[in-house]
């Protein structure tokens, strides 16, 4: 604990506490939308931590992983909304969406245990599909889901009498919505955060490390491989869960058609890109590819105009393509990803020799 | 009982659509291990490079059958290009990477042919050309289309014509020396590069022929389409046990009786609870099935501990 207590990184934990707490006051300048943009960008940095969790640590290649976010999504709905009458606090709600995703993630956990690599993707893939496609239907017979129109309505996030939505004058400072989300979701992302810190490194981490690297040789250490299995689904699918709660509050609204397997695949590559395990590496990557399609979306139209005087090609079109050649060329100059931990780059450096 | 028919019939036409898209998948990850993510992508632009082509030489007068053929044409010389360049791109300089690596390159190609897409062919529906007569038969209470015929034969000749290749030819050998061990194959004189912008090439050339055919089935074609037919198809490699040739075809026909046989009868062992549009969870469901006993697939050899 003597790091803490330095002052040079005492120096830098002040400056970043500095940075985070005004950095929604510079974004509003720009308009209340870059304050979102600001949310989504924490909330995929929570999201990706989650996943880093399977993939990164326990070397689980899960592409359902956004069925847990969905499952905690629709709890929130379900129960705050006018759709079945229910206005839960959130403090019950948050715990149930968790706890509905943690099963959820022992569900798709318990059959798969045995399969490996490619195979656990494709079932974890399938997985998520199943629960879209239940989510798109489960409004006949019975109307739970209310199908592919989604919920409306939802209540906002209501913490000791302070709503979420709306302006709120406090120390003569005006913050909206969107700036209150922010802070609640960086309160969330710093307690994944150490979350995640203090688990890399205790004994079930590096239970994760020894069946990422080994099965086989971890089973003979004597890890139990199945349950550190499978409370590495259950940890990341809580924590989706927990996300996906908070983004149906913010939202108002959620329909089938945020939980596409492109979402899934994009937390994914937020976990890849921003390199595998190390933790800072993904918080950048979910940073960098959550904000990079909203910087592309205001910038690739006037660019365009710029440069030829007139709109050539759809800017929405154009955006994501340029995202996709992002994303290869990362991967092939930084095969690793972008800042992956220390002792993957002497690996990887080895491996080449 | 004629339902039933009915249902066996669909599913051998869907399912040897999912075939020769499944051999694609399969072929690269039998011999790289890796998954093509962009193969879906590269079934898409098949489709929409022969309604262009096909479709312009129909209305400047060409006959419906040459035109069809010259679309045919155009679609597999340009899938075969893409596969080849895919391969380039997003593969080669990735080798020796870490193996989540390339499947994210995959991804970002995948993002890109589909934004291209729908920079060249819009947004909307486009009607795929009639490049079949409409003949109905009927036998036994199950009617057909002379379509539908043409699919499974021209699917089945296909994948007998790949057989022959990997079992019989100087490539396949090669093909096959480097899916075991690209080292040794190397040393005994294999070009490896060439043998693996071959299973591209190869993949992405049945790919076109599938996207074709899916074109000429459901007569309509979306820049998205790629990808919930890719997904299927790779579902169905996976089944048969992917990089298993002889699997992905069962694998892909299996997948399609499945999917008719489970939408036809699910609203009765339902009691009209779950409806037909569950469809597309049975290929998942029968997936995850197949995989808790056989973690495999169906006719896979045991894999290695890649991760």
């Amino acid at each position: 604990m003597n790091k803490w207590l330095n002052p040079r990184s005492a120096f830098g934990i002040a400056l970043i506490t500095i940075a985070l707490l005004g950095l929604p006051f510079v974004a509003a300048m720009g308009g209340q939308a870059w304050v979102r943009i600001l949310d989504f960008a924490i909330l995929y940095v929570f999201l990706a931590l989650g996943l880093n969790i399977v993939v990164g640590f326990a070397g689980l290649l899960d592409l359902g992983y956004i069925a847990f976010y969905a499952v905690g999504a629709y709890t929130w709905a379900l129960l705050a909304s006018p759709h079945f009458g229910l206005h839960l606090p959130i403090w019950a709600i948050l715990p149930i969406g968790a706890g509905l995703a943690c099963i959820a993630g022992v569900l798709l956990g318990s059959p798969t245990l045995k399969l490996r690599g490619d195979y656990l993707a494709i079932v974890t893939l399938g997985f998520g599909e199943i629960v879209r496609i239940f989510m798109n239907n489960l409004n006949a017979p019975i109307n739970i889901t209310n199908g592919p129109q989604g919920i409306t309505l939802i209540d906002p996030v209501t913490i000791g009498g302070l709503k979420f939505s709306g302006n709120t004058q406090l120390f003569g400072l005006t913050l909206s919505g969107p700036m209150k989300y922010y802070y609640l979701l960086v309160a969330l992302a710093i307690l994944v955060i150490i979350i995640n810190l203090r688990l890399q490194h205790s004994r079930i981490g590096r239970a994760w490390q020894a069946i990422r690297e080994d099965e086989i040789a971890a089973k003979a250490v004597g890890i139990n491989t199945r349950n550190i299995k499978l409370l590495a689904f259950a940890m990341g699918a809580s924590f989706g869960g927990i996300a996906g709660g908070v983004f149906a509050a913010m939202q108002g609204f959620v329909s089938p058609e945020s939980f596409s397997l492109m979402e899934s695949i994009m937390i994914l590559a937020m976990v890849v890109l921003g390199g595998m395990g190390h933790i800072p590496g993904v918080i950048l990557g979910a940073v960098l590819l959550s904000i990079l399609p909203e910087v592309l979306r205001y910038g690739v139209g006037p660019a365009q105009m710029a440069l030829f005087g007139k709109m050539l090609v759809d800017p929405e079109s154009l955006r994501m393509l340029v995202f996709g050649l992002a994303l290869v060329l990362v991967m092939r100059f930084k095969p690793a990803g972008l800042w992956p931990s220390p002792e993957r780059k002497r690996e990887l450096s080895e491996a080449a020799k | 009982m004629d339902i039933f028919l009915q249902q066996i019939v669909n599913g051998l036409v869907q399912g040897s659509i999912y075939a020769l898209v499944a051999l694609g998948y399969t072929m690269v990850y039998g011999i790289m291990g890796l998954i093509n993510f962009a193969h879906g992508e590269v079934v898409m632009i098949g489709t929409l490079v022969t309604i262009t082509v096909a479709g312009s030489l129909i209305k400047a007068g060409m006959p419906v059958a040459l035109a069809g053929l010259a679309g045919l044409s155009a679609s597999v010389l340009v899938c075969m290009a893409l596969g080849w360049g895919l391969e380039r791109i997003a593969y080669r300089p990735l080798r020796n990477a870490p193996r989540l690596t390339p499947l994210i390159t995959a991804i970002g190609m995948s993002i890109v042919l589909q934004n291209l897409a729908m920079m060249i062919w819009g947004r909307n529906y486009l009607t795929f050309p009639a490049l079949l007569p409409k003949i109905n038969f009927e036998v036994a209470g199950a009617h057909f289309t002379f379509i539908q015929v043409v699919i499974v034969l021209v699917s089945a000749a296909t994948m007998g014509g790949l057989l022959a290749l990997i079992y019989r030819t100087k490539l396949g050998m090669a093909m096959r020396a480097t899916a075991q061990n690209p080292a040794v194959a190397s040393l005994m004189g294999v070009n490896i590069n060439r043998v693996i912008a071959a299973a591209f090439v190869i993949g992405s050339a049945l790919g076109a022929l599938a996207g074709v055919m899916v074109g000429t089935y459901y007569e309509i074609a979306h820049y998205q389409m790629g990808f919930m037919l890719g997904l299927k198809a790779f579902t169905a490699a996976v089944l048969g046990g992917i990089g298993n040739l002889a699997g992905a075809m069962l694998g892909g026909l299996l997948l399609g009786l499945i999917e008719a046989l489970g939408a036809g009868y699910i609203g009765d062992l339902t009691g009209g609870f779950l409806g037909s549009h569950y469809q597309d969870i049975f290929a998942f469901i029968v997936l995850i099935v197949v995989l808790m006993f056989k973690p495999s697939g169906l006719f896979g050899e045991k894999t290695g501990d890649r991760a």
